[in-house]
């Protein structure tokens, strides 16, 4: 028994004098995950790639820690905030609330978090925010000209402002390409004058993907752009099973043609936010003692969001409407066509 | 035969009756910790295992092990995390235990957690310009009532129905997810300007003091911690020196026993089922008050499930129950530790807990593969 407690004593102890080492030497970003968890293939990967480019780039330290469930939110804070990390990222608007308890209690602590903005802004965070519904605008235009059908399919995860701007930004665009070809596609899953449309209610189920895609496609949907994380692997799953001719999926977050490893053929496109690059962006600041807390927005223009090339699916997609999207994007970015629709 | 007489004669069979296998025969109480550290020991080494089976490097497998005893105990914070989850673990838990003992299955303390939590919540925002020494008592008294009543929804369907309460605790727990969602979206609970389900705040008034803010602010660790004494000891006292907690295990053991001596089983069943609910609500309660600060879905996180492998662990005693959350709070702590760094997914947690119980609940098993452990008995007591 005293055997057993000298060895677990200096053990700890060791394992106290490994911590230290490592925190001298380099940089330690650290990030807390949502609950979709660090390997779902969308946002939480997308968002921690950023810390792995920036520890390729700068040779810094990573670390993360996922959320099983919104209780651990605090915790896992409060975890890494005690393994004196130089930067805390937390990713996702619902760990607002968490974020902002943390920071306030810990003024000297560097904070960030995606997707949320706080007014007023705290000193010691910066929030990173993304005009998503700009780039889903240009998928939304993309899929009305690519559907057979004339019924497109959107879902959200929940209905939270990180979500639903993407839901805006597709029907927006969807609207758009009624309006300017004459065509008469049709969203379903999204309403985007009355904010009520499709939600799964998690960010987690991939069985729950299949079910809403699968809902979709039976209303006649024959592209669908699931907006909840891991859940639209289900979707691409389904996709797969049906052929992309019945069935195409719009990616989100990354670029879902490589995150997903089972099913990237599905993807026609995704929708992009550069997670990766402002968490990097952060970073470096962080490094360069240039850290202000504050905004951080990632628009069409300024690349922080976009959609990612067409992959397999480029020689199916006519020249012209490659041009008309190109032509979307200018007039998104100089401000002649209203994203609002 | 006086009546006095009579009872304390039944009283000690009965207790010799519950507690014979365990306590009564030499070594036995050798057994009842030997089992279950036996168990947890076993599991950390498959846990190993399953890591070496998934290609992690027997370096990496020691740092995450070393990572969790030190994100379990090794500094004041890790401390203050083991106890922070440990408190809804075994309150919740002592309801659990408290309903075996009355030979009663509550699978549905996640569901009261969740009612009597979303309860508490609720009183601890629209209940305003109160006190906090009357504000804070009376939310937790709201959870814990809302927790009882629920709970004895299944107690009364068992009792006149027959209906088998492992179901209907089952049933009610998804009900009170629904009713979670449900309820997270009402104009007087959804907080202001948000879309998504999640509720105002606590008001300060009803928050359950940190023990030791003043000595760093993120130290969790909150005065549920004496509720959670206090209901280990009340449960204690209730279970071996009450009459109510002598109908609870005399209607577990023989339900027929029971009857015939005059314990109305109906009433029993549905008070079993209520204190067991009240505890679960109360655990909702505290995590609220002390931790959460607000209710949003999924803030049960599972505990009132884990909470019956704790009481299963425990053996269904109160101390037990207590060192059981102990050690499963510790578990959760070490595992958040383990993941940084070591880089250890958090799930292999959750597979070392399951072990745990399917060593405890197999002690078979345990002897099987650890014999020297059982064996060698009476050479030890020679020893000591």
């Amino acid at each position: 028994m005293f055997m057993k407690k000298i060895a677990l004593t200096s053990g700890i102890t060791a394992a106290f004098m490994m911590a230290s080492a490592t925190a001298a030497t380099a940089f330690t970003a650290c990030q807390v995950t949502d609950v979709g968890g660090i390997d779902d293939g969308s946002f939480n990967e997308t968002a921690w790639q950023g810390v792995l480019d920036a520890k390729a780039a700068y040779g810094i330290e990573g670390r993360y820690l996922e959320s099983q469930s919104e209780t651990d939110y605090q915790p896992n804070l409060n975890s890494l905030i005690e393994n004196k990390c130089d930067l805390v990222i937390s990713v996702g608007f619902l760990m607002g609330d968490a974020t902002k308890t943390s920071a306030e209690a810990n003024p000297d602590q560097k904070f960030s978090i995606v997707d949320f903005a706080y007014n007023p802004t705290i000193p010691n965070v910066v929030g990173q925010i993304y005009a998503t519904n700009e780039a889903a605008f240009l998928a939304g235009y993309l899929a009305a000209g690519m559907s057979q059908s004339g019924v497109v399919g959107v879902f959200g995860g929940m209905n939270i402002p990180p979500v639903t701007a993407f839901m805006d930004g597709f029907y927006y665009g969807v609207a758009y390409h009624n309006s300017q070809k004459g065509t008469n596609v049709q969203v379903l899953g999204w309403n985007a004058a009355s904010k009520e449309g499709l939600f799964t209610g998690n960010f987690e189920s991939l069985d729950d993907g299949r079910a809403f895609a699968q809902n979709l496609y039976d209303e006649g949907a024959d592209i669908v752009m699931p907006v909840a994380g891991p859940v639209g692997l289900g979707s691409a799953a389904l996709a797969a099973e049906l052929g992309t001719d019945a069935m195409k999926i719009i990616g989100v977050d990354g670029d879902q043609r490589f995150l997903d490893k089972n099913n990237g053929d599905v993807y026609l496109t995704s929708v992009l936010k550069g997670m990766d690059k402002t968490v990097m962006q952060v970073i470096k600041s962080a490094m360069d003692g240039k850290f202000e807390g504050g905004l951080l927005i990632g628009n069409l223009a300024n690349g922080g969001v976009d959609i990612s090339p067409y992959h397999g699916f480029d020689s199916a997609i006519p020249a012209a409407l490659k041009a008309e999207v190109e032509k979307v994007r200018a007039g998104l970015i100089d401000g002649s066509i209203n994203v609002g629709g | 035969m006086s009546q006095t007489e009579h009872k304390s004669d039944t009283t000690r069979d009965a207790v010799r009756a519950l507690m014979a296998p365990p306590i009564d025969r030499d070594g036995a109480w050798r057994e009842l910790f030997m089992v279950p550290l036996a168990a947890v020991m076993l599991a950390l080494l498959f846990g190993a295992l399953i890591m070496m089976a998934t290609s992690v490097s027997p370096a990496t497998i020691l740092q995450s092990f070393i990572a969790m005893a030190r994100g379990s105990v090794g500094s004041l914070h890790a401390i203050s995390e083991t106890l922070t989850a440990t408190i809804p673990l075994v309150l919740a838990g002592l309801g659990i235990g408290l309903a075996f003992r009355a030979g009663l299955f509550n699978i549905g303390a996640e569901g009261q957690m969740v009612v009597g939590g979303l309860a508490a919540a609720v009183a601890s925002f629209s209940l305003t310009g109160l006190p906090s020494i009357i504000h804070l008592p009376l939310v937790l008294m709201v959870g814990l009532a809302v927790g009882a009543l629920y709970a004895a929804i299944a107690g009364f369907l068992r009792a006149t129905t027959g209906a088998h309460e492992v179901i209907s605790t089952i049933m009610l727990n998804l009900i009170s997810f629904r009713l979670l969602d449900y309820f997270l979206r009402q104009p007087f609970i959804q907080k202001e300007g948000r879309s998504d389900p999640i509720s105002k705040a606590v008001l300060e008034s009803a928050e359950l003091p940190r023990l030791l803010s003043f000595f760093d602010g993120n130290l969790r660790l909150h005065a549920g911690l004496f509720i959670m004494l206090a209901a280990v000891l009340l449960v204690y006292w209730l279970l071996y020196r009450s009459k109510l907690g002598f109908a609870f295990r005399i209607s577990g053991e023989n339900p027929q026993a029971a009857r015939y001596a005059g314990i109305r089983s109906g009433l029993t069943i549905i008070l079993a089922m209520a204190i067991a609910g009240a505890l679960a609500g109360l655990a909702g309660a505290t995590q609220i008050t002390g931790v959460l600060g607000r209710a949003s879905p999924g803030f049960s996180a599972g505990i009132g499930f884990d909470a019956i492998a704790v009481a299963l662990l425990g053996r269904s005693h109160p101390v037990g129950i207590l060192l059981a959350g102990l050690l499963f709070g510790a578990l959760e702590a070490g595992g958040r530790q383990m993941q940084v760094d070591a880089g250890v997914s958090i799930d292999l947690i959750s597979i070392i807990q399951a072990l745990i119980i399917i060593f405890v609940a197999a002690p078979l098993l345990v002897k099987r593969i650890l014999p020297p452990l059982f064996r060698t008995k009476s050479v030890n007591e020679d020893a000591s």
